[in-house]
């Protein structure tokens, strides 16, 4: 188990050292920090004075090794676009994108294992192959384009719901949150529907898959044998392995569904991290690019590797594996 | 297994039917636009900003020359949607073809060769599938922009968006075909031509790569259909295709910023292309991938 740990742990920093490297590049070679830094009119001296002060001059390595002393005490640099330092940008912006996905999570849960367990246990009913054909359309359209036709109907044809922003917002300690005003909540509704609608699908076809699995399994065929009631069968001994899986796979995804709010925050002009990182690649804002990538590289790195970790402590046959 | 692939393919559904002719239909139309359009969106001299924003031709007060309607520079918005469909499945295509190319190639050679060379191959795919396409994908189109500043550009666009995206999907190619290669490699006629003494590369090519090809071509497909929405939506995000020269997602871009004044067509006439051509193409995919699963025969 040690060894294990110790494997995966070295494993984990080796990803995080090269995905620093890569944000460490982007600093350092692309756009020139100098001309982004100083004034418009700079003359040469001050340019020079600047390179100096920045570091610029000594070799790469050196370089290479403060950038990742800074990033440790939590020292992302300074905005090119906003003037302020990019790690209290990321901290303000955290709270939304948090409560977007976590929303978005657990409305997909709630709607996608009632589907999924539909689907498996009544394979050929009506309401089953209506739920497949509609999750096959689910897949091929885009999360902009839902997030678009919801905008149309209920924001612009209905007026029901605003469509854009976070509504009001309380703040608590550095937390801002919008899950305590009617207007928050009210500014929640369609963004988290848009995000959730791409993990439903993904949820109901694995809880589908799993059930389906499960249900015909020794154990499952026996307890029918001891008369078990179907009831009892299929709720309380086959949902509750068939959603083992589920859970790992939507922990699993929530590091991508953060990244993919990217597109959904875009839509509904969402304020969040996804947001500040699509402004600042169209900015060329490199060191917010770089502490987005950064910050999402260690939410991954960590959920990869707690999952292989407590996979291991559950399951003692991985463990030989290593 | 011959006669009952050609058993079951015989047996083709319905909607499999319907939804390869809409696919194949859309991909006719797009790569006939300069034939069948109306108009060239290309052509700076054809539209005038005087027809911006015109509704489609059913609507009260549209425009008999315009079936859809026109955007908001005032080009027909049927020929801008056939020109981008266009644009978007080359780049799609483009994608799947170089993701193929390069999976396929590292694939064969992890699997023949194994020890480091398959180790280095498969964990550098470990990392990059760790992490989103569409963070990649806006990565490496954001870094490309700054690096070039012409890579936003209609000649360039199309060949960064084509490495966005590849840079990620080929790790599947890679272990499909790793395993498949393992498997092959172990057989009497691969040990035969090895005694024989033919080169590696020829044993790679000529002998191993025509047995692994047939999931490749069932992730292809659906891998188009993925390729053509990750186009999409850089292309939405604004760091795809220029407005000039739009895919299906940029005009959605446009339309995206019309929404709001009632002006519905600009963006949801492209959108129901897009998704017309990716379901016909993920219908088609599905059934593919569930003809070639061992698991799936005989359930019938």
């Amino acid at each position: 188990m040690l060894a294990l740990l110790i494997a995966r742990l070295g494993q984990a920093v080796l990803v995080m050292l090269a995905v620093s490297a890569v944000a460490f590049g982007m600093f350092r070679f692309v756009g020139d920090p100098v001309s982004a830094l100083s004034r418009e009119n700079a003359t040469v001296e001050e340019k020079q004075e600047l390179r100096e002060a920045l570091g610029l001059e000594r070799p790469v390595l050196v370089q290479y090794a403060g950038f990742l002393g800074r990033i440790v005490q939590g020292d992302f640099g300074i905005s090119y676009r906003n003037q302020r330092p990019v790690a209290a940008l990321i901290a303000e912006r955290l709270p939304a994108t948090l409560e977007l996905v976590l929303v978005a999570t657990v409305l997909s849960l709630a709607l996608g294992i009632p589907l999924g367990v539909l689907c498996a246990l009544k394979p050929d009913g009506i309401a089953a192959r209506l739920v497949q054909a509609v999750s096959l359309i689910g897949i091929s359209t885009p999360t902009f384009v839902t997030g678009i036709v919801l905008i149309l109907t209920f924001a612009v044809t209905l007026g029901l719901l605003p469509s854009f922003g976070r509504g009001e917002t309380v703040q608590i300690g550095p937390w801002s949150t919008g899950l305590l005003t009617l207007s928050g909540l009210k500014a929640l509704i369609l963004p988290s529907i848009t995000l959730a609608l791409y993990q439903l699908t993904l949820i109901m076809r694995l809880v589908r898959s799993e059930l389906i699995d499960v249900l015909s399994s020794d154990y499952i065929r026996f307890a029918r044998a001891r008369g078990l009631s179907t009831r009892h069968i299929h709720f309380t001994l086959a949902l509750r392995n068939a959603l083992m899986p589920v859970i790992t796979v939507t922990g699993l995804q929530i590091g991508s569904l953060i990244a993919f709010a990217i597109v959904t925050e875009t839509v509904f002009q969402w304020p969040g991290m996804g947001l500040l990182f699509i402004q600042a690649v169209s900015f060329s804002d490199v060191p917010v690019m770089a502490a987005y990538l950064l910050f999402v590289g260690l939410l991954f790195v960590l959920i990869n590797t707690a999952v292989d970790l407590l996979y291991a402590l559950v399951d003692p046959r991985l463990r030989v594996r290593s | 297994m011959a006669a009952s692939l050609s058993r079951r393919l015989r047996r083709v559904p319905l909607s499999v039917w319907l939804a390869g002719l809409l696919a194949l239909a859309i991909i006719v139309a797009a790569a006939l636009a300069p034939l069948i359009a109306p108009f060239d969106p290309t052509d700076l001299t054809s539209f005038n900003l005087i027809d911006a924003e015109l509704p489609p031709r059913f609507s009260p007060d549209g425009d008999p020359r315009f079936l859809l309607g026109t955007d908001n520079q005032g080009r027909d918005l049927l020929s801008a949607m056939l020109y981008g469909a266009r644009v978007s499945i080359l780049i799609g295509g483009g994608a799947v073809m170089v993701a193929a190319v390069v999976g396929v190639g590292l694939g064969l050679i992890a699997g023949y060769f194994g020890g480091w060379v398959d180790a280095a191959i498969m964990r550098f795919g470990d990392v990059i599938l760790s992490f989103p396409t569409i963070l990649l994908a806006l990565l490496v189109a954001g870094v490309a922009r700054m690096l070039f500043p012409a890579a936003s550009s209609a000649e360039w666009a199309p060949f960064i968006l084509v490495g966005a995206i590849a840079i990620h999907e080929w790790v599947q190619y890679a272990r499909t075909v790793r395993a498949a290669t393992m498997v092959e490699s172990a057989r009497d006629y691969v040990r035969a031509v090895k005694v024989i003494g033919l080169p590696s590369r020829q044993i790679m090519l000529r002998h191993i790569l025509p047995n692994v090809m047939g999931p490749v071509l069932v992730i292809a497909t659906i891998n188009l259909a993925a390729a053509v929405l990750t186009e999409a939506t850089l292309s939405f995000l604004g760091v795809g295709m220029p407005p000039t020269y739009p895919s299906l997602g940029t005009l959605i871009r446009i339309g995206n910023e019309f929404v709001f004044s009632g002006v519905w067509w600009i963006a949801l006439f492209p959108a129901l292309l897009l998704v017309l051509l990716v379901l016909g193409v993920n219908i088609v995919g599905d059934w593919l991938r569930d003809l070639f699963n061992p698991k799936l025969r005989g359930r019938g």
